[in-house]
């Protein structure tokens, strides 16, 4: 009995039982339940938009794939197109007709990711680049949200008049509604006080729910919660980002809010409104496009914390998420090159440690 | 006793219920012994015996060469078959010089054996002459001659012996067994080497995965107040010797430095046993105990075994394999040796021979890195692996230096919970030698260059020398012919004839 075996692998030879893969699909399964109360809510124009856009994700994704002279097998199913199809789904006005989906869906996997050299290299977060590239190019379908319809509710749009919803042919008679940040900031601007504006806490109540008008996912900041929680116990993220950014954007806002009451809302506003939470757990904790040492994420998430807030109040997207994402995207590398852990035996400068009783000791 | 945090690591499965239960076994004296003659880091002992001489068990075979070396002895009594080569117990396959040795079955030590009745009344320079003339090494698989660390306390102040029972390795129960079966033995020695080092505070580690070794220990320490039994959480690397220390006492060992510069020395539980019976009973350490496991292994075991024994002889002892085996190991699963042969001998820092089924060994393709930084978390150096890689495959290796390639353990850790399945170790293992070749061809070309300039120097000093010399030449000559001139001059001034010829003035 003697055998000879390859002396080319080296160790470890065990392996924790991860995947790219698992990593993308614990993401998804998190993103489940509060896609499925979107599609509840907006009904079938949803759900074709939802199609639409990860099945132009994964076609641009093969295609880019093709081209680079990459595995199919290896990476189409990697899970990272799909994911980012679906973030960028989420993020859409849930009544888009389908060509917004399928342009957005694009820009993401070819302009995003391919051409910064495909999974793991892309400097931004591909569906906060879609988003803010359609915005920018169709602010009138970007911005046209409907209220809520839950699906089989007497209201709700039938199948083919969604279907004609999806291709864009205009007909049925939507009841279209402002999202919590663009009906403040609207009011605000007409010079209108926030008591007037939100009367009551039934408001907020509302936004944490989710029977709001909104984005297709993310209009439950409850369920956006509970996926998050989701994540942080499965360790696909740790929560120095989340906290963070939710920290420093509670804050400012608590602050702001004290000053003057009457013009800037507090922070539980900020927090259930728009895309924060869904930012919060699955864009800005995107592992690409975000620092790696916790010190460091700390430092992104705080960054994108006051970005969100200030482009919010002062500037003109209400829902200014994405930009303040990629602008701390764009520090991600200096970030990272700042701040690094502490090795072990050094200081934070890389010095070895001396002990007072050291030197004696050497001599 | 109070523990401190240590950051990083990962909880492998420590899949150590195969062996855990099996009791140490002898391992049939095979019918020969191949014993490589550099078993420990530090220069390769030198051969002290011929082809055909007859030795008794115990008796040297090779001479231990400088300051960094151990001898050998042989495992068994015997007849030396020639001093060969013979493939190493190392990934490359490759040989080295190698003392065959056909036993004769009979066993016997050397008459020169001795103990030493009371070795608490020995200078403590005496018990390291003792133990290095033992070929002791650290027998956790690191190999350093434990001679030299038992004589640091002439270097360093020290204060604290810990014996690291950590064994965190996966699969690996050699020592979990010895420190059950032989705690009396084990503590004995360590109370010798505290002896030999000077201190009074002696900490035996042990994880917490381990509850028998750590009661047996207990008890067996019961009679002596210094030594305390410090019960560890599970988790790798907690067996590194900096990172086991930082645990016991807080404190971070220097980068570059040794666990002696904040006064603490470490030695293996099973180092500890072979000082008893080097020192009570003059045995050299010829023989050790190594866990035979992975799922391909028909009936795993743990084995005392002679050195130079094959790692076949061990497997068919065990009964061969239940499967095909995707992956032969020497060492844990971790930061274990792939073994090229089932030929390669046991060796003093072999503590497992590892079958693993393919099931155990999943391998996957590596796909690009997502940057998910789970290797900067289970870093227990704090480094960040991911940029190590990236500047490693880029050729920048200085890039990689400057990030702390030098300060990484290899422990793997990092490759271990990465989810693209990067062979992070196996760019850093690299990058090292890669390094390390550098250096080597720089000092190198340093030499070379020294040796070259001080070549020109030499030549120009010559030519110098002969130039002074024939420009000496010149000027005599000169001088001589003025005097002669001006002698000619006077003689015709005075004289006012030509007639005497001109003296030579020698003195001149």
């Amino acid at each position: 009995m003697q055998i000879e075996t390859p002396a080319s692998s080296a160790g470890p030879f065990a392996h924790a039982r991860t995947s790219i893969q698992r990593t993308m699909s614990l993401v998804m399964l998190a993103l489940l339940p509060a896609t499925l109360f979107g599609f509840w809510q907006f009904g079938w124009p949803a759900i074709f938009l939802f199609f639409a856009t990860i099945g132009t994700a994964l076609l641009a994704e093969s295609a880019c794939l093709k081209l680079a002279g990459k595995s199919q097998r290896l990476y189409l199913l990697d899970g990272s197109a799909l994911l980012a199809g679906w973030l960028l789904a989420v993020s859409l006005p849930p009544w888009a007709p389908w060509w917004i989906g399928a342009i957005g869906a694009v820009i993401a996997v070819v302009v995003a990711k391919h051409v910064f050299g495909g999974l793991g290299q892309n400097l931004f977060n591909p569906a906060m680049v879609a988003r803010v590239a359609l915005l920018i190019s169709f602010p009138l379908e970007m911005t046209s949200y409907v209220q809520p319809m839950p699906l089989f509710s007497a209201d709700a749009p039938g199948f083919l008049q969604s279907v004609a919803i999806s291709l864009g042919q205009p007909g049925f008679d939507a009841v279209s509604g402002a999202t919590l940040l663009s009906h403040v900031r609207t009011e605000l601007s007409q010079g209108m006080s926030l008591s007037e504006i939100i009367p009551d806490i039934a408001y907020l109540v509302s936004g944490a729910v989710g029977t709001i008008a909104g984005s297709m996912g993310e209009t439950s900041a409850l369920l956006i919660l509970l996926g998050g929680l989701f994540l942080l116990a499965n360790r696909v993220i740790t929560w120095h980002t989340p906290v963070a950014m939710i920290g420093s954007l509670a804050i400012l806002a608590t602050l702001m809010n004290l000053y003057d009451p009457e013009h800037y809302a507090g922070a539980l506003y900020h927090i259930v409104s728009g895309a924060t939470l869904l930012v919060a757990f699955f864009i800005a904790t995107d592992p690409v496009t975000s620092p790696v040492s916790k010190l460091g994420q700390i430092v992104f998430g705080a960054g994108c914390g006051v970005l969100v807030y200030v482009i919010r109040t002062w500037a003109g997207y209400p829902e200014g998420v994405a930009f303040a994402i990629l602008l701390m995207n764009a520090c991600t590398p200096m970030i990272d090159h700042y701040i690094r852990p502490r090795v072990y035996g050094r200081d934070r400068r890389g010095t070895p440690i001396e002990y007072a009783d050291n030197a004696e000791m050497r001599q | 006793m109070k523990l401190f945090k240590i950051r990083g690591g990962v909880h492998p499965q420590d899949n150590k219920h195969l062996a855990a239960g099996q009791a140490i076994e002898d391992l049939p004296m095979p019918a020969l012994l191949h014993i490589p003659l550099q078993q420990h880091i530090g220069a390769p002992a030198k051969p002290a015996v011929r082809r055909g001489q007859q030795v008794a068990k115990g008796e040297l075979l090779a001479l231990s060469q400088g300051a960094i070396s151990a001898p050998v002895h042989a495992p068994t009594s015997g007849r030396v078959m020639g001093v060969g080569s013979y493939p190493a117990h190392h990934a490359s396959g490759l040989s080295v010089r190698t003392v065959t040795l056909k036993p004769d079955g009979e066993d016997r030590w050397s008459d020169e054996i001795q103990g030493v009745p009371d070795p608490f009344a020995l200078a403590p320079e005496e018990i390291a002459a003792r133990v290095a003339a033992a070929g002791i090494v650290g027998m956790g698989g690191a190999t350093f001659p434990s001679a030299v660390k038992l004589n640091l306390r002439t270097r360093y102040r020290l204060h604290t012996l810990v014996i690291n029972g950590a064994e965190c390795e996966p699969y690996l129960t050699c020592d979990d067994r010895l420190m059950r079966e032989h705690a009396e033995e084990v503590i004995d020695g360590v109370r010798i080497m505290a002896h030999a080092l000077g201190v009074d505070r002696i900490i035996v580690a042990i994880e917490n995965n381990k509850p028998e070794a750590q009661a047996a220990m207990a008890l067996a320490a019961s009679a002596d107040p210094r030594i305390r039994i410090a019960r560890l959480p599970t988790r790798y690397p907690m067996g590194s010797e900096k990172h086991l220390v930082q645990s016991l006492t807080g404190r971070e060992t220097p980068a570059r430095g040794l666990t002696a510069d904040i006064g603490v020395v470490v030695h293996n539980g099973a180092t500890a046993f072979a000082v008893h019976e080097a020192l009570r009973w003059g045995r050299p350490l010829v023989s050790r105990v190594v866990t035979v496991s992975g799922g391909a292994v028909s009936r795993p075991r743990n084995l005392r075994v002679p050195l130079g024994a094959r790692v076949q002889d061990l497997l068919e002892h065990c009964g061969g394999f239940a499967e095909q085996p995707a992956q032969l190991i020497s060492g844990g699963p971790m930061m274990g040796q792939p073994l090229p042969s089932t030929r390669v001998p046991m060796v003093k820092g072999s503590n497992g021979v590892l079958a693993l089924t393919t099931a155990e060994v999943t391998r996957h393709e590596p796909m690009p890195c997502i940057r998910c930084a789970t290797c900067v978390q289970a870093c227990p150096c704090g480094l960040v692996p991911l940029d190590m890689a990236a500047h490693t495959r880029a050729g920048d290796l200085e890039g990689a230096v400057s990030l702390g390639l030098m300060d990484c353990i290899g422990c793997g850790s990092c490759a271990y919970v990465c989810p693209a399945h990067i062979p992070l170790v196996q760019y850093f293992n690299y990058a090292k030698g890669e390094m390390a070749a550098r250096g080597r061809a720089k000092q190198k070309m340093t030499e070379t260059k020294r040796l070259a300039e001080q070549r020109t120097a030499r030549m120009e000093a010559m030519k110098q020398a002969k130039r002074e010399a024939m420009a000496k030449r010149k000027r005599e000559a000169a001088a001589k012919k003025a005097a002669e001139t001006a002698e000619t001059d006077a003689a015709i001034a005075t004289s006012g004839a030509a007639a005497e010829p001109p003296t030579i003035r020698a003195e001149a």
